[in-house]
């Protein structure tokens, strides 16, 4: 019996047609906004994004030339085939923003240590180089990091390919373009002067596209998973997009001035506008820094331990404590404000109540490896991640008892709260990820292993090294400066003046600038290494990529 | 707008803390309910990361 082959016409899917009319009905838009712009920081982005659509006009096009008529097949001799393109472009930006954000932060400690080098330019001041350091690392780095591991995550755990076709891809560029907007923004002055929600209205509208799209592609992709169950750390993916989403629609409700204008107003002013903003600040730190990163916890410690978590039954308990609590606690941030007491102590009770889930959480992740404790010893990557849970539990310590208000008091507005946030960005955001990239990066790119276990060892120890530098430096800064600021002479005089005590900061300012130098090496050496590991030859036959033993 | 804040809050400081709370308590009995069914299940929820494909 024949089977006649009838030829399959290529034809453009709809998503291609109609992405390719929007984008180029967009540039023609963006051109016009540039013509009559009304200031020129603003025309240089209405041709940024002018240029990104042609380019995704042309990318799409080339695309449709070189592909097969028909897509990629959901399975493959019943496997699942997934797609890790766009997760191998995720991971690489992450690396090259983290070193990005990280050489950000490197100068803006030397400023503060020099302020010399401000080079009294307004484009090079610390005041915008700041924020640009800010979202470099927390949303370049953290961001990439969190999309690329959750698009990797979300198809294994699911057996399913990641859903869409050109939608995956539309959000790795998308969101990456809009860090761009976002930086070069602060750079040329644009920004709504908000902790964390610094793009304007313009930026937040095209992010809020590309998230919309991000939460799609992970729902439909679960949706369509041949495992019963859905895994914890989906959970907690599924919380910080859906979370994030309602944060920056909630802290961005702003009307601009024009279309032609990059500046806006919020609906709301004063202590509301004060309380929505550390709402969302707060928040961002809960579902962005910590409930994403938590999802890399629960997924790849134990795949690297070859151990399942713990407890499954405390894993769920830490999620929902963590949903249920975390939302509250924002108002720490405002303690001795015009906002009403009540809502003061109740961010402080909150954060207090904090404490249960998160050292239910490191203990969770610590207890993983009960019965491989010698792999702490002779698997730098495993090291990396425990030593990350382990700052995880310490910043989460240190941060609800600087939320009692007494303690506040004190550590509010020194470099107290700077040490803090770096013990958690440092310590345990940059060390899962790191450890994420370090599992990843070979399995990506079909590796054994990554090129250098010595040199994972050599990051580990320098930036270690750095990180201790960095907050112990800032602890004493911080309780110096508080202290100082509260000193009365005999007399009720203030004893300091504000110089004097910026002039008892500056020894602390340069060990923190070195602290900050390690961490940059170590960050190299890491790139180096993901470089060296995808350009050497050796491959693991076939063994991790499409054809291996049928999940059981 | 006063109205709309009192019926906001009055619900929110009432009804609304006590279903947030029976939630949480819902989750707590949830996850450690002690069933040989459920232990199964989370042993097996557990294995997924592990899993070769």
């Amino acid at each position: 019996m024949s089977i006649v082959q009838t030829p399959i016409t290529k034809r453009m899917t709809f998503g291609e047609t109609g992405l390719l009319i929007v984008f180029s009905l967009f540039a023609f838009f963006a051109v016009v906004v540039a013509a009559k712009a009304h200031t020129s920081a603003y025309a240089f982005h209405a041709f940024v994004f002018a240029a990104a659509s042609v380019a995704a006009v042309f990318a799409i096009g080339n695309r449709y030339m070189d592909r097969d008529a028909v897509l990629p097949p959901q399975t493959i001799d019943g496997k699942p085939n997934y797609n890790m393109g766009p997760v191998k472009v995720g991971t690489l930006l992450a690396v090259f923003w983290g070193i990005a954000g990280f050489l950000v932060g490197v100068i803006i400690a030397l400023q503060l240590a020099f302020p010399l080098l401000n080079f009294d330019l307004p484009w090079t001041s610390f005041g915008r180089l700041r924020p640009l350091h800010t979202s470099a690392v927390i949303f370049a780095f953290g961001g990439n990091v969190l999309i690329a591991t959750s698009f990797y995550v979300v198809q294994r755990t699911s057996q399913a390919r990641l859903a869409g076709d050109l939608a995956p891809w539309f959000v790795i560029w998308g969101y990456n373009l809009f860090i761009v907007i976002a930086g070069t923004g602060y750079l040329l002055g644009i920004t709504q002067g908000k902790e964390y929600a610094e793009p304007e209205w313009y930026s937040d509208l095209f992010l809020t596209i590309v998230w919309v799209t991000y939460f799609l592609v992970f729902l439909v992709t679960v949706l369509k998973r041949k495992e019963p169950h859905i895994y914890v750390a989906n959970w907690f993916y599924f919380a910080f997009i859906l979370t994030i989403a309602v944060l920056h629609l909630g802290n961005n409700a702003t009307i601009p001035v024009s279309v032609f204008s990059p500046k806006s107003y919020i609906l709301w002013s004063g202590v509301q506008d004060a309380m929505v903003q550390w709402w969302y600040g707060h928040n961002a730190v809960g579902f962005f820094l910590t409930a994403g990163f938590l999802a890399l916890m629960y997924y790849f410690i134990p795949k690297r331990a070859n151990r399942p978590v713990y407890s499954y039954r405390l894993s769920i308990v830490h999620f929902w404590a963590l949903i249920f609590l975390y939302i509250w606690a924002g108002p720490h941030h405002l303690h001795y404000t015009a906002l009403p007491d009540w809502a003061q102590t109740l961010g402080m009770t909150f954060s207090i109540m904090l404490w249960m889930p998160s050292w239910g959480g490191m203990i969770n992740g610590l207890m993983t490896l009960s019965g491989a404790w010698d792999k702490l010893r002779t698997d730098p990557v495993i090291r990396m991640m425990v030593v990350s849970v382990a700052f995880y539990g310490m910043s989460t310590f240190e941060g609800p008892l600087m939320s009692v208000k007494a303690v506040n008091s004190l550590s509010h507005y020194t470099e107290w709260g700077i040490g803090h946030v770096h013990s958690g960005a440092l310590g345990w955001v940059a060390y899962i990820s790191f450890g994420a990239i370090y599992c990843l990066v070979p399995w990506l790119w079909n590796k054994r292993e990554m090129y250098s276990m010595k040199a994972i060892n050599w990051h580990f120890w320098i930036s270690t090294l750095g990180i201790v530098l960095y907050i112990c430096a800032m602890w004493v800064a911080g309780i110096l400066q508080g202290l100082m600021w509260r000193a009365y002479t005999s007399l009720g005089f203030l004893e300091y003046s504000f110089i004097e005590t910026v002039e008892a900061m500056h020894p602390l300012y340069v060990i923190r600038a070195l602290g900050g130098i390690l961490f940059l090496i170590g960050a190299l050496i890491m790139a180096w290494n993901v470089i060296m590991t995808i350009r050497s030859p050796e491959t693991v036959a076939e063994t991790t990529g499409a054809a291996l033993a049928p999940a059981e | 707008m006063r109205d709309i804040y009192m019926f906001f809050a009055s619900f929110a400081q009432t009804w609304g803390l006590m279903l947030f709370f029976l939630g949480f308590v819902g989750v707590i009995v949830y996850a450690f309910w002690p069933s040989k069914k459920m232990q199964k299940n989370f042993d097996e929820a557990a294995q997924i990361p592990l899993k070769e494909d």
